[in-house]
């Protein structure tokens, strides 16, 4: 049995990095510093260790020659989930260029909100250490931040110091949208959170009359959405006297049609902001199942993010018609191949194609796989690499244990090679 | 295995070799002396008539990093027109401005280059940089780590640590982010940007702080220095684009008081205020500057007419260009208390008054800088134009008439604001490989890399001569990595992967009680987790390092 200090998590999204964890076999128990996400996520019990195809044990070997003979005569194989390590997501991106897949990862039609601001307009944002010691006003849209990250408060705003604030205390926080589930946002002084609270889906509205009022211009309705245009007013008040304002939200909370438009509203607000002689910065909220991981690798491999075809033999980015949804749905797809190495309960979707699933041992299915490959959890059972929220960060993911699991990249390199 | 390249006439500055008739052997990777009549030629290359240089080494080009990332991911449509196929031997991807890391290496190696550094590595996302860099095949690569706006040294100078201690933590960083080189943009204004200031001259003080920009360069050059780094002080300057920043560079220059360093794409710190549109030349002074300090060395960051997009470190002059953003979006970020960095496409027009003497400035630039050891081609990729436009831009330098045909096509005013046609200086093939190898390898410190004799490693490139220079440059007959054949008339044959070249200065293990500190009270990692180890880079199998000598 061994403690390990200093345990970097891929499961929170924003990079803690202090966890100590007992290490008793190839059982795991989190003795400091966990958390509702991180410490279910390291203590999931391994399950299986040998791979099956159709419902039975079989070999390594067997299993990846197995994968590779379902993948060889695919014409528009779907590789979905893509919730690995960057080690992982390279093997993944191979094998896709190998046999004309499509990549999609299991989170993008959330993180397609931020990308078609960016794509369209571009924005400022800023990072994890910025937060920490700058920003002095957090506007949360539309996001249970503490249900999101259970410890981003204590962290990062309720931190006993920071170089550019006399007092962490006087931070303000103020939430528009979805209230607050708890009480992580109240300040160590009792000082609680603002709340204007409104329904998700009228954000667009409530955003558009804060960019309006950002920009001086009138406004004559007195409420939108149930919130008080004073309210609002007294927002953009704050803002301009404010040093470091944030604004932070999840891309995958904001669940409705067109919401990029609400991310690339709050990003121009922010820009506008910075030329009324102070500064904002935005905080898109990701980093989750290696969310941000699959983007940035097959940003550099391929250009674009995890939502592009390899189908004509180069890459192709469209971020609607590359939907493993759609493509299971409308029958473009002819094979599903799962990769998830951090989560045994995201399963693939429901489908009648060949599939292979590169998966968290542990994980359950109401249909047998054709092909089940359970591999390693990048952070636990492998060194690896994961990029947190922020998306400049990769932590370095450390191995705890010795359960003889391969990695997704092991893997998806022998299924590439065999094929 | 023994490779001989047969009767080539090889250009190897490193050696004094300027054009003579050479015979080259290689075996296990390293050119090697003539072996004895009794050991048998495995393979012979018959390279009469052809031109051989060393691979070259572009000694500043952004290809590995978050801020190149961010730069493809913000422009799909740029990607589109150039799509990439896979073939038996390559991956797919994209090309044009910012091209996916398995093109970059491709492409790089089809123009003869075989080594490429990335000059602005934060240390918080080393990782990144060397993780993107890592998917780069058959290229070198290394990198300079950017100091000068974090938070850490400017507490330092704010306390008057001595410089002693200055030196063991940038040498502390040199290690942790696996650097060869450290680099230093806009020098605390990065970090004055957070705290507002929008603008940041040489002598202005950072707000909170109280320090200035020639503090910062004056401590991080002397660091440099002291602590045995062969490459000098990379410096992206203060004032990067404004009109009348070649004073700036001036007394930048002067300010460095001898001490060596590098001031990079030096054509956008060149701008005088003269004429009707108060933008002018100031290369024939910045250049005089430089013929006069031996130890001032600069690239050029030329720009050529097309499509980009603008990747660079220094966020407050990106947020201040963002106005001439083509398509008009753009991102800055503030970044961990460590730096930041600003992504903005550009289109630089040959009927744009402004674009077009900047084209001329640094055309001046190069033609007026004497000491082709001291200067460096570069085009800031992709800041000023992708790295594939090196071989036209190789063929503006040596060809005057072509120049000359170029310049009379930009806009007018601009054709009267350069000296550009009268200037009749045109690049040797020898200066050429000067610039683009041995100086290079000089300049980084590269031991054994940038030239041709015996115990080199075996980057070779061979060319066709052409009195088009373009078509010359473009496509190598031969591209040797290593030893090992990757290209054949312009196209991969095969691929490797290149080794990453570190430097690994000296420092007092004690400075780690007040960083861990640092770490544990004001940033987001333990410093443990900060430290980039060896592991990181090998462990895929495809990575290597190597570490180069100190400055004695």
């Amino acid at each position: 049995m061994t403690e390990i200090t200093e345990v970097p998590s891929p499961f929170c999204g924003i990079g803690t990095d202090d966890l100590t964890i007992r290490v008793d076999g190839v059982s795991l128990k989190v003795m400091e510093n966990g958390c509702a996400v991180n410490t279910p996520a390291f203590e999931q019990a391994i399950t299986d260790t040998c791979p099956r195809v159709d419902g039975k044990e079989v070999s390594l070997d067997v299993a990846i020659a197995t994968a590779a003979a379902l993948l060889k005569d695919t014409r528009l194989p779907v590789i979905g989930g893509c919730a690995t390590d960057v080690n992982g997501m390279r093997g993944l991106l191979a094998l896709a260029d190998r046999c004309g897949a499509v990549v999609d990862n299991m989170n993008f039609t959330g993180a397609r909100n931020n990308f078609l601001a960016l794509q369209d307009s571009g924005w400022i944002n800023t990072t994890l250490a910025e937060v920490k010691n700058r920003c002095d006003l957090l506007l949360v849209v539309g996001t249970d931040l503490e249900a999101f990250a259970p410890r981003f408060f204590e962290r990062y705003l309720w931190n006993k110091e920071a170089m550019f604030l006399d007092d962490t205390r006087h931070r303000e926080v103020i939430y528009l949208g979805k209230a607050p589930s708890g009480d992580a946002s109240t300040s160590p002084s009792g000082q609680k959170a603002r709340i204007l609270a409104c329904a998700t889906e009228d954000l667009p509205e409530v955003v558009a009359v804060l960019r309006a009022l950002v920009k001086g211009q009138p406004i004559r309705a007195a409420s939108v959405c149930g919130i008080a245009v004073a309210d609002l007013q007294a927002i953009v008040d704050k803002f301009k006297a404010a040093r470091y304002s944030v604004v932070t939200w999840a891309a995958g909370a904001l669940s409705y049609r067109q919401a990029e438009l609400t991310v690339q509203t709050l990003s121009e607000m922010i820009k506008d902001i910075n030329d009324q002689n102070t500064r904002c910065s935005g905080l898109p909220l990701a980093g989750k199942e290696g969310d941000q991981t699959a983007n940035q690798v097959c940003g550099w491999t391929t250009g674009y993010p995890a939502r592009t075809r390899f189908s004509r033999g180069y890459p192709e980015y469209d971020p609607f018609l590359n939907d493993t949804n759609l493509l299971l749905a409308n029958g473009e797809a002819d094979a599903l191949v799962w990769v998830q190495a951090f989560n045994v309960n995201s399963v693939a979707p429901a489908t009648s194609l060949p599939t292979i699933v590169v998966g968290r041992s542990g994980m359950t299915f109401a249909k047998e796989p054709d092909v089940f490959i359970p591999v390693g959890t990048p952070g636990i059972d492998h060194a690896g690499h994961a990029y947190r929220t922020d998306n400049v960060v990769a932590i370095r993911l450390k191995k705890l244990r010795d359960s003889g699991l391969p990695s997704t990249a092991h893997v998806l390199n022998a299924i590439e090679q065999a094929l | 295995m023994l490779i001989k390249l047969t009767g080539g006439t090889v250009y190897d500055p490193a050696s004094g070799v300027d054009g003579q008739q050479q015979d080259i052997y290689i075996q296990d990777g390293r050119i090697v002396k003539k072996p004895t009549e009794t050991i048998q030629v495995d393979k012979e290359y018959d390279l009469n008539g052809k031109i051989v240089m060393s691979g070259a080494i572009d000694m500043h080009t952004h290809i590995g990093g978050g801020k190149v990332n961010i730069a493809r991911t913000l422009l799909p449509e740029d990607h589109r027109h150039d799509p990439v196929l896979r073939t038996d031997i390559t991956r797919s991807g994209c090309g044009h401005a910012t091209p996916s890391t398995f093109v970059t290496g491709y492409r790089y190696a089809e123009m003869g280059y075989t080594a490429g550094f990335e000059p602005a590595i934060l240390p918080i996302n080393a990782l990144q940089a060397h993780m993107e860099m890592a998917d780069i095949p058959i290229l070198d690569k290394g990198g300079y780590v950017m100091l000068g706006s974090d938070d850490y040294l400017l507490r330092m100078l704010t306390a008057k640590k001595d410089q002693k201690a200055i030196n063991d933590y940038v040498a502390w960083t040199m290690q942790s982010a696996k650097a060869i080189g450290v680099k230093v943009v806009n020098p605390g204004g990065i970090n004055a940007f957070k705290f507002n200031q929008r603008k940041l001259d040489l002598d202005e003080q950072n707000a909170h702080y109280g320090v200035t920009p020639r503090d910062i360069l004056q401590v991080l050059a002397t660091a440099v220095k002291e602590i045995g780094v062969p490459h000098p002080l990379h410096v992206h300057g203060c004032n990067l684009g404004v009109p009348g920043n070649m004073q700036t560079t001036l007394d930048t220059i002067q300010g460095i008081g001898g001490l060596p360093m590098h001031l990079t794409h030096i054509q956008f710190h060149s701008y005088g205020t003269e004429g009707d549109f108060k933008f002018s030349s100031g290369a024939a002074q910045i250049a005089e500057a430089i013929n006069k300090n031996k130890n001032i060395t600069i690239d050029v960051g030329q720009i050529l007419f097309g499509q980009t997009v603008t990747a660079s470190g220094d966020s407050m002059r990106q947020h201040a260009n963002h106005k001439f953003a083509s398509p008009n979006k753009w991102v800055t970020m503030d970044i961990e208390c460590d730096a930041g960095c600003g992504v903005v496409p550009f289109k630089y027009k040959d009927k744009n008054f402004v674009n077009a003497l900047q084209w001329a400035i640094g055309l001046e630039t190069f033609l007026l800088v004497n000491d082709p050891w001291r200067i460096f081609l570069t085009t800031d990729h992709p800041n000023g134009a992708p790295f594939t436009s090196y071989p036209h831009l190789i063929r503006l330098l040596m060809d005057r008439s072509f120049r000359n045909e170029v310049l009379s096509t930009i806009h007018p005013e601009a054709q009267k604001m350069t000296t550009l046609a009268s200037i009749e200086r045109e690049y040797t093939l020898q200066e050429i490989a000067i610039m683009t190898r041995a100086g290079a390898a000089k300049l980084i410190g590269l031991k054994d890399r940038g030239g041709l004799s015996a115990g080199n490693w075996a980057d070779i490139t061979v060319y066709t001569g052409n009195a088009d220079r373009q078509r010359m440059f473009e496509k190598p007959d031969y591209v040797f990595k290593d030893g090992q054949l990757v290209v054949v008339d312009g196209k991969v044959v095969s691929t490797k992967w290149g080794t990453t070249h570190t430097i690994k200065p000296d420092f007092d293990p004690s400075v780690e009680k007040d960083l861990k500190d640092y770490f544990d009270r004001y940033l987001t990692m333990k410093m443990g987790n900060f430290k980039i180890s060896d592991d990181e880079i090998t462990e895929d199998g495809r990575g290597s390092i190597t570490v180069h000598p100190l400055r004695s």
